[in-house]
């Protein structure tokens, strides 16, 4: 686009007239200079938006091959595995691609834990990731639904319940979002346009995203600004080629699944037809909700009130509001690490072992929401459930009376002066810029 | 003219002009909220839906001791014949060991027939007794495998994070071997 033919075509000087779009696009996508120290962990952004494209691609195929009805829905699946041209692997790579995407997306958020990127001037960048997050979850939630097997069914019966747990108009709002007394085909019927139409919301919010993020641009591995023009490099080609290459190695890797093992991530209940009479020995949500789950779970009955003699909130609504608060409580953390230096590489030790027990809870918690609620898992899951809340209050008081590390002055500086840099660069080290 | 014209209707407009925009905004308000209610609405059980509401059921075959669950409104209702010994036992229970407190005359019309929503009231799963081999938990009436609720021989909550006792459906007696539940 950059080419002056391009730009002096007819047709396309009349648009440009009329609606800069050409302009606009070379601008964010083409010249967008973006930090030239950009590390392999900076290629999941742009891997969810792919991933993103994929499911829409497909799920708008497999939309035209489903029937939303009870008595069907779970026949019409079958359908598109049997009869459908390639029905079976549009299946598959919508299945596991809501998978993959959680995988991308989850690496993505501990990418900007470690590297700081929610800090200040990019915490509206943050929150709006944290408004995907939640998006992504409701629409995988219901899109589970559709097939209507057993572990679809018990799924949302179990997760709309959780709604009855608000006082007074819990059951009322249950009820609501049912549209019946228990969750039957009015329910498979809204979750299937919801399930249409929150993608598309989820797209816009994407858009929300990458409009702050070409505010101040992408954060680096330094976590420092960029000083001036030596410090970044065009988007493309430099980070084009870059995200094609990471999006080939994940697209080895998800071919592997989609291919070889389609089913490992599922639950093989829910090739068992929805039965409302009838509760499987053993609910568990798709693998990316486990982590949830546990927190779900891992209240005990009474806890909140009961020390003080009494109940103040039940077991049920306390454990709904420690579920949706681990994801609220993201939303407000550029405010609670105070610290003003954003990369993990320049902070002490400390904050690097809280990041990586940190990690390692949430890994311990997804465990433990695979595990039935009996025994050890009990306590397990209690105590991983608070230390995930208990990492926030420690930071939010550890990084208070931080000391400052010395910074480098730029990002070019260790890139062009460090050790084992090419001689020649010490002496013009604008020239790469 | 055109001066005195103007200074009164400085004076006394911008008051009218406040009130104007406050009366404009609320009845623009609450026309909204008129106009979203058929939307939100359309969501709540549909005529058909409730046109389900009520389910006869044929008691004569059900022996003594005998567990049947009939089907109301998507869910399944637990119908318990209950011998004189799981009456005796639902009777007994101090009302102080009883989560959810509630009488067993309270929540039977007849107290040899139990009828009673077999929805758990934690989470929404069906509890397991029902069938023979299935367990029916610490107090030999249900449990429910999510969670881990118990409930007694009269439906109530008596260990685990159910927080109410399992609901009983509106019903009535036809005859005496006819059940209408709904």
């Amino acid at each position: 686009m950059s080419d002056s033919g391009f730009m002096n075509n007819t047709v396309v000087k009349w648009i440009e007239h009329r609606m800069p779009i050409f302009a606009w696009t070379q601008k964010e996508l083409v010249d967008y200079p973006a930090p030239r120290n950009l590390n392999y962990w900076w290629n999941f952004g742009s891997l969810a938006g792919i991933v993103l494209v994929i499911m829409i691609a497909t799920g708008v195929l497999l939309a035209m091959q489903y029937t939303p009805y009870a008595p069907v829905a779970f026949d019409s699946v079958e359908r598109i595995m049997r009869d459908v041209n390639f029905g079976w692997m549009l299946r598959y790579v919508h299945m596991n691609g809501a998978s993959f995407f959680f995988i991308v997306v989850y690496i993505h958020m501990f990418r900007g834990l470690y590297y700081g990127s929610y800090k200040e001037p990019r915490e509206l960048l943050w929150i709006l990731g944290v408004v995907i997050l939640l998006l992504m979850m409701a629409t995988a939630f219901m899109g589970y639904v559709l097939p209507w097997g057993q572990m679809s069914f018990w799924g949302a019966k179990v997760i709309t319940n959780l709604f009855s747990a608000i006082p007074l108009v819990g059951d009322v709002i249950v009820t609501w979002l049912w549209g019946g007394f228990t969750v039957d085909n009015p329910t498979l019927n809204r979750f299937f346009a919801l399930h249409y139409l929150l993608p598309f919301v989820l797209f816009a919010v994407v858009f929300l995203h990458l409009w702050a993020l070409h505010r101040f641009g992408s954060n680096n591995p330094l976590g420092i600004d960029a000083k001036g023009p030596q410090d970044k490099i065009p988007f493309h080609p430099y980070y084009t080629v870059k995200d094609l290459f990471g999006l080939g190695v994940f697209l080895i890797l998800f071919s592997m699944v989609v291919f070889f093992w389609p089913n490992g991530l599922g639950e093989p209940d829910n090739y068992i037809e929805a039965n409302p009479l009838s509760t499987p020995a053993h609910i568990v949500p798709e693998w990316y909700f486990l982590p949830f789950y546990a927190i779900l779970r891992a209240v005990p009955d009474n806890f909140i009130g009961s020390w003080m003699g009494f109940v103040l909130v039940d077991a049920k609504l306390a454990g709904v509001i420690a579920m949706f608060g681990s994801i609220i409580v993201l939303m407000f953390l550029p405010w609670i690490d105070k610290s003003k230096v954003r990369s993990m590489r320049f902070r002490s030790w400390r904050f690097k072992l809280l990041f990586w027990v940190f990690f390692i809870d949430c890994l311990v918690l997804g465990y433990i929401g695979g595990k039935p609620p009996e025994g050890i898992f009990i306590v397990v899951g209690r105590i991983a459930t608070a230390w995930y809340f208990f990492h926030f209050v420690l930071l939010y008081f550890m990084s208070r009376g931080e000391r400052l590390r010395t910074l480098p002055t730029s990002i070019s500086e260790p890139v062009l002066k460090g050790g084992g840099t090419p001689a020649g660069a010490h002496a013009k080290p604008m020239e790469k810029a | 003219m055109t001066d005195t014209v103007h200074s009164a209707h400085d004076e006394d407009g911008a008051p009218r002009r406040d009130f104007l925009f406050l009366l404009t905004g609320a009845m623009g308000g609450i026309g909204t909220i008129v106009a979203v209610w058929p939307l939100i609405d359309s969501m709540n059980p549909s005529a058909e839906v409730l046109a389900l509401s009520s389910t006869e059921v044929d008691l004569s075959p059900i022996e003594d001791g005998q567990r049947v669950t009939v089907t109301w409104r998507g869910n399944p209702v637990f119908i318990d014949h209950r011998t004189a010994e799981q009456i005796t036992a639902a009777e007994e229970v101090p009302l102080s060991d009883l989560p959810d407190p509630q009488l067993d005359e309270a929540r039977v019309h007849k107290p040899e027939w139990l009828v009673i929503v077999g929805v758990c009231t934690h989470l929404g799963c069906v509890p397991l007794g029902q069938k023979p081999g299935e367990s029916r938990g610490e107090y030999g009436g249900w449990f429910c495998p999510c969670h881990g609720s118990h409930y007694d021989t009269s439906g109530r909550i008596r260990k685990g994070p159910a927080p109410r006792n399992l609901d009983v459906p509106e019903y009535s007696f036809l005859d005496d071997t006819t059940l209408k539940i709904g």
